[in-house]
């Protein structure tokens, strides 16, 4: 079994919406896919079922060999112990340092200080923040607000990182650094990379597989895709 | 060793959690400290009460004079009546030769005016000395003893003291029911600060929930910040208690009004009184964050 599978999954939101319908997808281990579509077209909603905030209506999403639909509520944790999730507002603390923010994560393992001392600078040099440990996210540009939050995603050594449109906040220029940084995450540490967009310059750019949405289906699933079909 | 660093952070988490919401967590603990103030009142009228109600009631006797012609055989048969009734603890015979006998040797005038009686003419009367298990309803059995055949006259106690022990025993009820009202309205509000920590900390929660917290860990420093509040809110009140108690003690010198209604000796009661508000602070609060934390950290 894959890393990731979808087999036949649908998600139909309470007031109605059918956000996804008859997705069937499968994502091994070290790739880097872009999932991309429209507003409103689905891929959040898809995101949202690998980490267990959603549960597919039908089908079955596996995680790691997990149905998500199995796993209990009681035990969503583990799962996310193995996962590092990244979203378009950084989701960081105000009052914490960039150093903090990232070790954050870590006090729920209840680590020795010196290791999650070792662990936090790890992650925040392979973002290239080290000359910032002490700032707060406010004296922070965007794009280095991003890689803090990219930092506390990847300081638990996860088998998947996770990007609702990270770079829905940026400039083009800052842009393409935060993807050099998520690029380099998969080279380097062999992380599974899954990152919801619909900015057509990084997909472009990146030449990566592209699984594209509309209204909730998939359309397109190719390796080493552009955002738009070139056509024949 | 994981365990205890786990502890570690969640405690000085709730702690930060009780000085971020200061005045809220500063009107939880008042509101406990009164509701313990009252309990420690309660604890201390009921030592008293009970303690005073027990010697009442190993003093307070029903004596039923018998009638004067009276056969041996009927003075059995009533004794067998009065053993036969409900709320009877013991029930004791007292000749009238008995009784003159010992009456002689209380006085000399009783001595002087008792000699010129023989046996055959002791103008007293036989008499049972009836106990009862439950002092409130003394009267009752009384009046029961009284429609017994060949029972003359019956008396019992004091008419005051019985409503003195009724009266105390009606405080104490009024005071347990407060002290119930008292505890519930601390639980809501102990429940409302912890409630107003975890909205105030959601993104926080939030965070950690994505990063793989469990349930335990995020709801660890809320259930301890109830406690701490339980905890601060009960140290006053103990001291309070204790020490206000040895003081009236001291100064009224071991009792009420009279000597007939002893004080429970300070010391006796210092353990109870401790242990109860520790104990219920810290439970009110620990009870009090627990519906909090049922109610707005769901999954
Ligand atoms: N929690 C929700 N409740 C109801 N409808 C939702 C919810 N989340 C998303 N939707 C709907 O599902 C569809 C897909 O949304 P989403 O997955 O967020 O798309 P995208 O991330 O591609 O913009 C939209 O029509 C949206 O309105
Ligand atoms: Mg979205």
């Amino acid at each position: 079994m894959q890393l990731i599978e979808l087999k036949n999954v649908y998600k139909r939101y309470n007031n109605g919406v059918t956000a996804l319908c008859d997705v069937n997808l499968s994502i091994s281990k070290g790739e880097f896919v872009f999932v991309i579509g429209d507003s409103g077209s689905g891929k959040s909603t898809l995101i949202k079922l690998l980490y267990r905030q959603e549960k597919p209506t039908r089908g079955d999403v596996f995680v790691g060999g997990i149905n998500m639909s199995k796993l209990r509520n009681g035990r969503v944790y583990k799962l996310r112990r193995k996962l590092g999730i990244v979203f378009q507002d950084y989701k960081l603390l105000p009052k914490m340092t960039v150093y903090e923010n990232v070790a954050f994560a870590l006090e729920i393992y209840g680590l020795r200080r010196d290791e999650i001392r070792r662990r936090t600078l790890k992650a925040i040099e392979q973002v290239g923040l080290k000359d910032k440990l002490r700032s707060y996210p406010s004296e922070l540009s965007g794009g280095e607000q991003q890689r803090v939050s990219i930092a506390r995603a990847i300081v638990n050594n996860p088998k998947v990182l996770i990007c609702d449109e990270p770079t829905g906040n940026l400039d083009p220029k800052t842009s393409m650094e935060v993807m050099e940084v998520i690029d380099r995450i998969n080279k380097e540490l062999g992380t599974t990379i899954i990152m919801a967009t619909h900015d057509e310059k990084i997909v472009n750019r990146m030449k990566k597989r592209v699984v594209q949405i509309e209204k909730g289906i998939v359309t397109r699933d190719v390796l080493k895709g552009k955002y738009k079909d070139e056509g024949i | 060793m994981k365990a205890f660093r786990i502890l570690r952070s969640s405690l000085s988490e709730s702690f930060k959690g009780v000085f971020r919401n200061f005045s809220l967590s500063l009107a939880s603990i008042f509101c406990i400290a009164i509701t313990l103030v009252l309990v420690g009142f309660s604890i201390i009228l009921s030592y008293n009460v009970n303690n005073f109600t027990r010697e009442i009631e190993q003093d307070m006797t029903i004596v039923v004079f018998l009638n004067r012609k009276i056969s041996d055989e009927d003075v059995k048969t009533v004794g067998n009546k009065i053993r036969g009734l409900e709320n009877i603890k013991e029930v004791k015979f007292e000749s009238k030769n008995d009784v003159k006998k010992s009456m002689q040797e209380d006085s000399e005038i009783f001595n002087s005016i008792l000699e010129q009686y023989n046996d055959e003419t002791n103008p007293l009367q036989d008499s049972y000395l009836v106990k009862v298990v439950d002092i409130n309803t003394i009267g009752k059995t009384a009046d029961e003893i009284e429609k017994i055949e060949n029972v003359d006259i019956v008396k019992y106690g004091e008419g005051s003291v019985e409503e003195l022990v009724k009266i105390f025993d009606l405080v104490k009820k009024i005071m347990y029911g407060t002290v119930v009202a008292l505890v519930l309205v601390t639980i809501f509000l102990i429940a409302n600060t912890i409630k107003i920590t975890i909205q105030s900390r959601s993104r926080e929660i939030e965070i950690r929930r994505l990063v793989g917290a469990s349930n335990a860990f995020i709801r660890q420093p809320f259930f301890f910040e109830g406690i701490i509040l339980g905890f601060l809110g009960s140290i006053v009140p103990i001291i309070g208690c204790c020490f206000g108690y040895r003081y009236l003690y001291d100064r009224l010198g071991g009792q009420i009004f009279t000597a007939i209604i002893k004080l429970v000796h300070p010391s006796d009661i210092t353990f109870i009184l401790v242990l109860g508000l520790l104990a219920i602070g810290v439970i009110v609060g620990a009870f009090g964050s627990y519906r909090a934390v049922r109610k707005y950290l769901k999954i």
